[in-house]
């Protein structure tokens, strides 16, 4: 496939703000059941307001992938079988709760409604906050699904890759909170953070590599016997029916060597995993906060590569029918 | 239910693209829907939307070779995956004619049917930002206004060897069905179950077994009503002296 800089953005920015949200709200449960100190309103709002804009700009960028973005609304009628339906009703419904939960942080309306058995508070904004972890869940699902719901895209048509999405977004978030956890001088939350960073970017690894492994094992299901119907050994394409390329030449090639491939693919495994855990392990040992940004930046530049890879890895069947240039 | 589809004869198609024209013009100057637009048709990189390709393969290895042309357009499948992945309902399968469309106006370019298609049919219009497919010429079937024979898709029309038959693959007396089932129809990918209403008829070895005796014309009445001994082969027959 030809991986679209609009979709990539937009799955890496949304993934991102969601593992943000997750962060805050792992936060603030340790911190209710006094597991950690009580943080600042301040670093709930500021980290509610980042992951708001992340989602907005992800949002922003689904808008170029469309040819009609003004029919955009259009596509939340067919939430029943689709998908991307769903994500679309998904999106806007979490960015709503991320608002409401900075809002509430923010403008201090965050009472205590109730009190559990062991006396930990319920207050408002983790109501909203549990609205908000299902509700992220859900469209990591919604997002994942778009891809592995294709059985005949066969990189993608597997558990795992609902699994990455989650945990590659999940590990972009929570190394991005470490990083507002230390530009907010919270020591226990930056070190809780950092530590489930480490683990998710640990975790998003395996998941990741356990996809590469599957992918590099996999058999063509459909050949071209089976396309054109012909049961004979040796086949040659002579002509495409057209000297001009299509739609179908250009939309499903990536048009880049195999060297290429590889090289991203190295770049993304070294980049979104191993250069982010080594920096978040020195800025977690004190050797200066600014890393703590650097690690993300790095993360996510190799996020990118991941999706890029992610996407020119698949390869469509109708591939088989377009071979040749003539 | 009805399902109309496509069968296509690859023993008869030679491969002229009659039927990629006849699409182009129809679909391109239809007032409703087109055009089928072009990118840079005169230019040095010229590109356009089509709904039927006829592509061309080399079957076995020189000198043992044979050359195949395949026409390729929407399948139908009777379990379209490109119909429940579309967002906003545009991509839908008719239900009383078993047509699969995309409602232009619904559509929001978002590609995601042409990805969920194994068979490469759809093509993204540049000039209209939509999806666009093969529609059977939907907008010829059931037009009153033209002669009954014309209530056909355009490429079936065109094709001067009759290759392309049309018709309604559920009633088991059609045409099509009948193509199907006597000349070994079969499916594109069956392996993914999307079920395709086109078919293809396979290539055929075309021979005549003659016998030594039908060479000659040694049945031939008038001669064995002569008198005996049978005159020679060579000598001449009444066919040869009388003209009927």
């Amino acid at each position: 496939m030809r991986p679209a800089f609009s979709v990539i953005f937009l799955t890496t920015l949304i993934g991102a703000g969601q593992g943000l949200f997750l962060a805050l709200f792992t936060v603030e449960s340790y911190a209710a059941f006094g597991l950690l100190p009580a943080q600042e309103a301040a670093f709930y709002a500021q980290g509610a307001a980042v992951a708001f804009a992340l989602l907005v700009l992800g949002l922003v960028a689904s808008f170029f992938h469309l040819g009609h973005p003004e029919r955009a609304w259009r596509a939340v009628s067919q939430w029943r079988t689709s998908w991307l339906s769903r994500e679309v009703i998904v999106l806007p419904l979490f960015m709503g709760v991320v608002l409401v939960y900075g809002l509430v942080h923010g403008l201090g309306l965050n009472p205590v409604l109730a009190r559990l058995p062991s006396a930990a508070p319920v207050t408002l904004s983790a109501i909203v906050g549990v609205i908000g972890t299902l509700l992220a869940f859900a469209l990591f699902v919604c997002t994942g699904m778009i891809y592995a719901c294709l059985r005949f895209l066969r990189e993608w048509h597997t558990p795992l890759t609902v699994i990455n999405y989650i945990l590659l977004g999940g590990a972009s978030g929570f190394v991005l909170a470490t990083a507002l956890a230390a530009y907010g001088e919270s020591e226990h939350a930056r070190h809780l953070l950092g530590a489930w960073a480490l683990i998710l970017t640990a975790l998003a690894f395996l998941g990741r590599w356990a996809s590469l492994v599957r992918n590099a094992r996999l058999k063509p299901k459909s050949t071209l016997q089976t396309a054109i119907g012909i049961k004979h050994p040796k086949i040659v394409q002579k002509s495409m029916g057209m000297s001009g390329g299509a739609f179908n030449t250009r939309e499903f090639f990536h048009g880049k060597s195999a060297i290429v491939l590889r090289r991203v693919k190295v770049f993304f495994l070294v980049c979104a995993f191993f250069l982010p855990a080594v920096i978040l392990m020195a800025a977690l040992a004190g050797l200066g906060d600014k890393l703590f940004f650097f690690a993300f930046v790095m993360q996510y530049l190799g996020l990118i590569a991941e999706r890029w890879f992610f996407f020119a890895q698949a390869n469509h069947p109708q591939n088989l029918y377009y071979q040749v240039v003539s | 239910m009805t399902q109309l589809a496509l069968v296509i004869d690859l023993n008869v198609c030679v491969g002229c693209h009659a039927c990629v024209t006849n699409c182009k013009e129809w679909n391109t100057s239809s007032p409703t829907a087109g055009p089928l637009s072009d990118l840079n048709p005169y230019g040095a990189d010229p590109t356009g939307t089509f709904f039927n390709r006829v592509q061309t393969y080399e079957i076995g290895e020189f000198p043992d070779t044979e050359t195949l042309h395949f026409p390729k357009s929407c399948l139908h499948c009777e379990e379209p995956p490109c119909v429940p992945v579309c967002p906003t309902g545009a991509s839908y399968k008719r239900k009383e004619d078993g047509i699969v469309l995309v409602d232009y106006d619904k559509c929001i370019g978002c590609k995601y049917c042409s990805w969920a298609c194994p068979y490469g049919a759809r093509e993204f219009d540049e000039h209209h930002r939509v999806m666009k497919k093969c529609t059977l010429c939907v907008d010829r079937l059931y037009d009153a206004t033209l002669a009954p024979e014309e209530r056909r898709p355009a490429c079936v029309r065109a094709c001067p060897t009759g290759a392309r038959l049309f018709g309604d693959i559920h009633d088991p007396d059609s045409e099509v069905s009948r193509a199907i089932r006597e000349q070994g129809g079969y499916s594109l990918m069956p392996e993914w179950g999307t079920n395709p209403a086109n078919h293809y008829l396979p290539r055929r070895k075309t021979r005549i077994r003659l016998h030594a005796d039908e060479l000659e014309r040694a049945d031939n009445p008038l001669k064995i009503d002569r008198q005996l001994p049978q005159p020679g082969k060579a000598e001449p027959s009444l066919d040869d002296v009388t003209s009927w």
